[in-house]
């Protein structure tokens, strides 16, 4: 009998599939936490931050595990003084070429992912201070704010956009300190081929990508740790991603949606989403939402209040059916509002009005 | 769908039919993306060169409503090759002999004839599709909103059960569902023919169990469609009607119809959450809320029942779906139990009644991992169907004639449109249009037509068009594009305040579902002055966008 490929992560002997990489193994065997900066668990791995480094024995020096595939017998060391020491020194030297402002993002969604590393390693970025690199080039799109100020070029943007999304709209240019993320011919995001899906905004780690809608909603109230995380489900097509709605709780427990963030551990999606799901929220929000049932009066809609709503529909819906029998009234239900409901109209059209004339949106 | 969404990418071979997938299923053509990545094959049909048409590796761009005869050619080819799954066929399905002399007729000759595809095209995604070791195919309503609907489904079901691809991972037959909760709507009992999980209304078995669980007597007559409840409203055997979460009038075909029908009802209730256009013609409005402020599920494409969680308070005295309806059923006045707690409540019950259903809790459902049928508590959810047998035991193979569409192109009406939706345009614009920032992919509405077609008509970009159809006429833009073939023009109905497209598409129906053939209209299109947008009188006011 082949005995399966065996490695040894932090003293835990594990068994993986020939292709995976040693921090893939990692986060499956939950044994160990690695810090990255340029990996994101939907993208091919990039190598680049080389925070993710570990320690093989036999070999000289660390190796960056997002691209070190798992082989028979290695034997991995992920904690040590050294590499703890040298994972400091990279968090610096990314914090040195972006501005000592903190980006927005911090503020409106929580700490990104830099941010939380030069918390965890308690380091700051003027050790190594020097050119600061990139420059903003905000294009007055209307969701996505892009201030490469805070970019540390991960690529994570230009790589989900084109590994996940396929939409090729965003590349890198340029070498060292003059790389930058860049839109065909330098000009805006809408004559690219952007869907303005929101995808590099959420894999950006330091907030020089950022939701527009998002952007400011802790000026106006509602910072990071006071807003309240739901997970739903999208409204849009039939795909069902799942979304977490981001809702601002006012004083008096009024609750209002500020913003969506993808859900990683979506079963459909997996973080993916389009513009719809990630910017379409907010006609829940719309002025114009009814606040008040309403009855033609006179021939014009007027706002009542429901019990008369109420008792007005049911003794129209009684004098109906026994004027004209149970066919003479049709039910239609959403194919877009909550399950509940449907299976409601359809227990009423057929216990109460007596007929199987019922039917939802799927026809046309 | 016939197969789960994550199963897509692990498919060798997908054949996406009718289906603008990175525009209005964005999230599956994801995995459709991923798939290409590990190599798989990616074949196209469609009379558009849609984005995916691009990235497919051969693009079968379809002369419109021909779909019957392509798939009856593509039959053809796969016995003809030797490339049926002999046991499969042998063991699983019905009527081998019956389809192999029907589709004699349709040959590749012919088939390039009518289709306008190249027949060795014609032939390569047939034995592609047929020699894959597993193969998906992925539709959408290119396929069904056709007066032939149900014979290009079941004409398209043959390939799948020719080649033995049902009842496996990463196969299948799979409708996209266009709504978040188009499923669920079926899947509770929204329809004529059904009581909640599919048990008929004509079955008695079914219909005792309902009287026994509701406690009264029940209808064993099947019900009529939603297009003939409006036919009936013209006639006025139709008194009333309550339309949930719809905007009728809009999103019907032939809106002069559809408006005469609601005009000549008595007494019309719409349930909505904005006064749409639907809703201004009501006799009375209930406020409903919106998903974010409700607890309840949705039921995805791919059968997946999943929990939303009440995230906002709703608008003023706006409540949710469910007690609107109870609260009306119990002043009625009705022995039946209309009285629940929660949303919760209602949804015990109607797992308790539906065997597809009736291993699910909002427990169960919290993270989403089931798909229908979870016939018991302990059951792992079926992500993919017919494992072992079909439904109805052996699945069918059908015997489906040609049928053209309704109209074709004639001197006074040269083109074919075809309607569909864009990206940043979902449906109707209530919800899109209602989204700050969003408009900005799809502004307003255009007329899309070939550049030969604009050199032939005189018209350049953003030329105002009247568009004539035997129904009526709308106002629109031009847009120049390769994506539409020459000969066939698209628009979407996303902005029915000043381009109410519905005003001009056939509701020719499909004689059993009644879908309308959306997907084919013929069109007279003229140069129009531009319109004086500031005193222009919107046909609708639906998305008036006054919220911000």
């Amino acid at each position: 009998m082949i005995r399966p490929p065996v490695i040894t992560i932090d003293g835990v002997e594990t068994t993986f599939t020939p292709g995976e990489t040693v921090l893939e193994v990692t986060k499956r065997l939950g044994v160990a936490e690695v810090p990255h900066l340029c990996w994101d668990e939907r993208l091919d791995p990039a190598g680049s931050c080389r925070l993710c480094i570990v320690e093989v024995e036999g070999r000289r020096t660390p190796g960056a595990s997002c691209t070190l595939r798992a082989e028979d017998g290695m034997v991995i060391r992920t904690a040590s003084d050294k590499l703890r020491r040298m994972q400091g020194h990279l968090v610096q030297m990314v914090l040195s070429e972006n501005p000592a402002e903190v980006s927005p993002r911090n503020a409106d969604v929580g700490p990104t992912e830099l941010q939380q590393l030069a918390t965890d390693f308690g380091v700051s970025r003027d050790r190594f201070l020097g050119r600061e690199s990139n420059r903003s080039k905000d294009d007055g799109n209307p969701l996505l704010l892009r201030d490469y100020d805070h970019c540390i070029s991960c690529y994570r943007c230009v790589r989900i956009c084109d590994e996940v999304e396929a939409d090729h709209a965003i590349t890198m240019t340029g070498r060292g300190f003059a790389k930058e993320i860049a839109t065909p011919f330098d000009r805006g995001l809408l004559d690219s081929t952007c869907t303005l899906c929101g995808q590099c905004v959420y894999t950006c780690p330091t907030g020089a990508l950022a939701d527009k809608k998002m952007v400011g909603a802790a000026e106006r109230g509602a910072p990071a740790a006071e807003q309240k995380v739901t997970r739903s489900i999208c409204p849009y097509c039939g795909t069902g991603c799942s979304i977490d709605l981001h809702s601002k709780v006012d004083a008096d427990g009024t609750e209002t949606v500020i913003g969506v963030t993808p859900a990683l551990d979506g079963p459909v999606n997996e973080g993916a989403l389009c513009i719809k799901g990630q910017f379409g929220f907010d006609f829940v929000n719309s002025g114009d939402r009814l606040r008040k049932p309403m009855i033609r009066k006179d021939g014009e809609l007027t706002e009542v209040e429901w019990d008369e709503a109420l008792d007005y529909t049911a003794q129209r819906l009684r004098s109906i059916r026994d004027d004209h029998g149970p066919k003479a009234f049709y039910s239609i239900a959403s194919g877009r509002a909550p399950g509940e409901g449907g299976y409601m109209l359809q227990k009423f059209q057929r216990a109460v009005m007596g007929s199987n004339f019922i039917d939802n949106c799927s026809r046309a | 769908m016939s197969n789960s969404i994550p199963e897509i990418e692990d498919a060798p071979f997908l054949l996406c039919v009718g289906t603008n997938m990175t525009e209005c299923h964005p999230i599956i053509a994801v995995r459709v993306k991923k798939a290409l990545r590990k190599g798989a094959r990616l074949f196209t049909i469609d009379p558009r060169e849609v984005p995916l048409a691009r990235m497919a590796e051969r693009h079968l761009q379809i002369r419109i409503g021909t779909d019957t005869f392509l798939f009856n050619a593509m039959a053809r080819v796969i016995i003809e090759e030797g490339l049926v799954d002999e046991e499969f066929v042998a063991t699983r399905t019905e009527g081998i002999e019956e389809l192999a002399r029907h589709v004699e007729a349709f040959t590749l000759e012919e088939a390039e004839k009518v289709t306008g595809i190249p027949a060795e095209l014609i032939r390569e995604a047939a034995v592609g599709y047929a020699s894959a070791e597993r193969a998906g195919i992925y539709y959408t309503l290119g396929v069904t909103e056709h007066i032939c609907g149900v014979g290009n489904v079941q004409s398209l079901c043959n390939l799948a059960l020719l080649t033995g691809n049902l009842g496996k991972r990463s196969a299948g037959i799979n409708p996209l569902r266009g709504q978040n909760n188009i499923q669920g709507a079926g899947d509770v009992g929204a329809l004529p023919n059904n009581y909640p999980g599919f048990q008929p209304v004509t079955a008695a078995e079914c219909q005792e169990k309902f009287e026994a669980a509701w406690g009264c007597s029940l209808d064993p007559e099947l019900g009529i469609t939603k297009l003939k409840a409006l036919d009936w409203a013209i006639d006025g055997t139709m008194k009333g009607m309550w339309i949930c979460g719809e905007n009728t009038l809009v999103t019907d075909p032939d809106v002069h119809h559809t408006r005469h029908a609601l005009e000549s009802l008595d007494f019309l209730i719409v349930q909505d959450m904005f006064l749409t256009d639907t809703a201004r013609m009501a006799d009375v409005v209930f406020p409903a809320a919106a998903f974010t402020e409700v607890d309840g599920f949705f039921t995805n494409s791919d059968r997946r029942v999943q929990r939303l969680r009440r995230a906002a308070t709703p608008p003023g005295e706006a409540r949710p779906d469910w007690w609107i309806i109870a609260e009306v059923a119990k002043r009625v006045g009705t022995p039946v139990n209309f009285d629940y707690p929660d949303a919760e409540a209602v949804f015990d019950e109607l797992c308790e009644l539906s065997p597809i259903y009736h291993g699910l809790s909002y427990e169960r459902i919290d993270k989403g991992e089931l798909h229908w049928p979870v016939p018991t508590k302990d059951h792992p959810g079926t992500p993919f169907l017919h494992e072992g047998e079909f439904l109805r035991g052996r699945g069918k193979l059908q015997c489906v004639d040609f049928k053209p569409p309704a109209e074709i192109p004639d001197d006074e009406y040269p083109w074919f449109l075809t309607t569909g939706r864009r990206l940043a345009t979902y449906h109707t614009n209530t919800m899109t249009g209602r989204a700050e920032g969003v408009s900005v992919l799809a502004p307003n509405e255009w007329l899309e037509m070939h550049p030969s077609d604009a050199d032939e008509l005189e018209l350049r970009g953003n030329d105002w068009v009247k568009v004539r159809s035997r129904r009526g006429e709308v106002l629109t833009r031009v847009k120049v594009t390769r994506v539409s073939p020459p000969g066939t023009m698209f628009m979407s109905f996303a902005f029915p305040e000043h381009t109410p497209t519905n005003f001009i598409t056939n509701p020719e129906a499909d004689p059993i579902t009644e879908t309308p053939e959306l997907k084919v209209a013929v069109i007279h299109v003229e140069k129009a002055e531009a319109p004086d947008l500031s005193d222009y009188d919107p046909v609708f006011q639906i998305a008036s966008r006054n919220g911000h």
